[in-house]
């Protein structure tokens, strides 16, 4: 089966200074993909470049297959049926994607009329729906109405709504709730399961909350340094993390419910992109690193069914996890 | 149990909110009625969504702003005037960290420099000792005496946030009190810093007021917690004890809704409605638009705080009230 996005090999340079170094990734239909990573590991620039979405300073290479077609460096008008129609992106603050001084409606017919030959009344109709889909009340009268006269949930959803007019294919949710409050973040995410069941939607969500992408994807990758250095299916990753990085993440993390442990803290920071160490890039922050690290950049390597990981120490570190467990 | 250090009781504030530029003031009620106690050497935490009135509480326990009613005893003693020299003195013994350090911090003086100016303030030993403090206090948030002579902009995000807890740490306060500290950070350094501020208190003998919306890291660190919603305060009790079995419809929303890694979302409980607005806020308990258990009497009767049993309280007529009673009985 032909993957519904294919990236090879896809990297990214600022003014020479490389930001993304190499990511492979694959979604297929329907498929919920989770990205996680701290700041700057260059989970948002790898979907903002396959859409060709970075400013012209920056330095695209790779490859970025939708369907099995090449769109990255494709044609401006090609690339105008893909973003909003086929792929579309839902970001952080809501609130700054949409126009202050324009209803609610002209902005979503704005987008129905592009993506979906739609006019009239039809348009109308069709707003009013999307505004019931995302949950919405008395969404006739809240057609008129302007953004700031929207909660900041409220208008997380009409961003949905927008990204759901042109019926796309996949979603590509970037922090979606990182700005709402606990309770509205659950509203929201449930929608996109909804939605998502509904419609048989493919997603990519990136988030930093480890919990929020272990709950709400299929499969998750871990980024580091502009590298994915771990991908398996989400309740194997957090069960039995393999990289020391995804494993360090999820020490870092304070339980919930059960006794209190120190946590386990990954020493030092996240390296800056224009003074990378050779080799790789985690080795510095890593209780394991051993001198090979240092050589050569280690690749992602699949280490059983539907799991890879870029470690040359990967079991070196699932005897060190193990080694926890028994005792 | 240790004596209290900070004792608060039945504060009240409230600030005058004008809807449009010829709209009619309404008073937008941020705090109402809230009264807690932390023992020396405990941290209790605060939770809540936004606008439920956290800061506002920390700031009015810390004197910077005055309560409409109710009072705060730090160590026994009535806080002192504003501006006076015994405020002044307390005010030594108790200091904050915000969320966002390089906001809190000046970004054309050298850390180091910021560090001393406590001291510096508070007129705190000779000018070699102050230095020496200073570097004793980069060793303490685990910097070097290098990192002193940078500037914020050339430090990372975690380190700037010890830089921030070097300088508070300075006049060696007996009450922090930290608004969310670690929410800007990323996951592997929001861990280093709550392990730092864990030892630290520990070696220190420090109390804290722990601000945070973040459930798992207020757990992390708390021996208490207390939940607020719209200005009130609707369970407070021992930390493990409370987000192991809440008892208020909302903690158990709250704490339903932190996703965890490892547990599918089975049963969650969704809220339903918007977050609540401070300046509308509902008749009776504040919580009852959203509540999937309201009865009619929450409509109109504000749930007053009080003991379960243990060391809980518990607002809430579901829990305390009469129906509570019957039900337990039959």
């Amino acid at each position: 089966m032909t993957p519904l996005v294919s990236i090879e090999g896809l990297s990214v340079a600022f003014n020479g200074v490389p930001v993304l170094r190499g990511v492979d990734l694959s979604l297929q239909k329907g498929e919920a993909l989770g990205l996680v990573g701290e700041s700057g590991s260059g989970k948002s620039v790898t979907w903002l470049a396959a859409l060709g979405l970075l400013p012209r300073h920056a330095k695209v290479s790779g490859s970025v297959r939708l369907d099995g077609r090449e769109i990255l460096g494709a044609r401006a008008s090609e690339l105008d049926h893909v973003r909003g129609g086929r792929v579309a992106m839902i970001f952080q603050d809501p609130a700054s994607a949409l126009n202050p001084v324009l209803t609610i409606r002209r902005q979503l017919c704005e987008t129905l009329a592009l993506h979906r030959d739609l006019s009239g009344e039809a348009v109308k109709a069709e707003a009013r729906r999307l505004l019931d889909l995302v949950g919405i009340p008395d969404a006739t009268r809240r057609l008129s109405a302007y953004p700031h006269e929207f909660s900041g949930g409220q208008v997380q959803r009409i961003m949905i709504a927008m990204a759901l007019a042109g019926n796309p294919d996949l979603l590509i949710a970037d922090e979606p709730t990182t700005a709402l409050d606990a309770t509205i973040q659950a509203q929201i995410l449930e929608l996109l399961s909804t939605i998502r069941r509904e419609t048989s939607m493919a997603m990519v969500l990136i988030s930093h909350d480890l919990g929020v992408v272990a709950e709400n994807c299929d499969r998750v990758s871990v980024m580091y340094a502009g590298r994915i250095v771990e991908q398996a299916p989400a309740n194997q990753l957090f069960a039995d993390p393999v990289h020391p990085y995804a494993q360090g993440l999820i020490g870092a993390l304070p339980p919930l419910d059960g006794p209190r442990r120190r946590l386990t803290a990954i020493p030092g920071t996240v390296p800056d992109p224009a003074h990378m160490p050779s080799g790789c890039a985690f080795a510095p922050r890593c209780a394991l690193a051993a001198e090979p690290c240092d050589l050569a950049t280690p690749t992602l390597a699949p280490i059983a069914d539907d799991r890879a990981v870029a470690c040359i120490r990967a079991e070196a570190s699932r005897r060190a996890l193990l080694g926890i467990a028994a005792e | 149990m240790s004596a209290p250090l900070v004792e608060v009781s039945t504060i009240a504030r409230s600030y005058a909110m004008r809807s449009g530029m010829f709209g009619r003031a309404t008073a937008v009620h941020a705090v109402d009625g809230v009264s807690l106690t932390i023992r020396k050497g405990e941290t209790l935490g605060l939770v809540g969504e936004s606008g439920s009135g956290k800061s506002t509480t920390g700031r009015i326990v810390l004197g910077l702003e005055p309560p409409d009613h109710g009072d705060v005893r730090f160590d026994g003693k009535p806080m002192a005037a504003p501006g006076t020299r015994a405020w002044r003195a307390q005010r030594a013994r108790m200091q904050m960290i915000f969320q966002d350090p390089l906001g809190a911090l000046d970004r054309r003086l050298p850390v180091a420099t910021q560090i001393r100016e406590p001291l510096d303030i508070h007129g705190l030993g000779t000018p070699a000792e102050r230095e020496d403090r200073v570097r004793e206090l980069l060793r303490a948030v685990e910097l070097t005496p290098a990192h002193g002579a940078r500037y914020p902009g050339a430090l990372s995000g975690g380190q700037r946030q010890r830089i921030v807890l070097a300088r508070a740490l300075a006049t060696k306060p007996d009450f922090l009190v930290c608004d969310e500290p670690v929410s800007a950070l990323d996951v592997s350094i929001q861990a280093q810093v709550v392990n730092l501020l864990c030892d630290l208190q520990a070696q220190l003998g420090l109390t804290l007021l722990f601000i945070s919306h973040d459930l798992r890291v207020v757990r992390q660190i708390s021996n208490s917690v207390a939940v607020m919603y719209l200005g009130r305060i609707v369970e407070i009790g021992r930390a493990d004890d409370l987000f192991a079995q809440p008892q208020h419809p909302y903690t158990q929303a709250l704490v339903s809704a932190s996703p965890a890694p490892g547990r599918r979302s089975a049963g969650r409980i969704v809220l339903a409605g918007d977050p609540p607005n401070p300046a509308a806020r509902p008749q009776g308990c504040a919580f009852h638009p959203r509540c999937p258990r309201a009865i009619a009497r929450c409509a109109s009767e504000v749930p007053a705080l009080s003991a379960v049993g243990g060391d809980r309280q518990v607002a809430c007529h579901l829990v305390t009230g009469p129906q509570a009673q019957t039900r337990d009985a039959a």
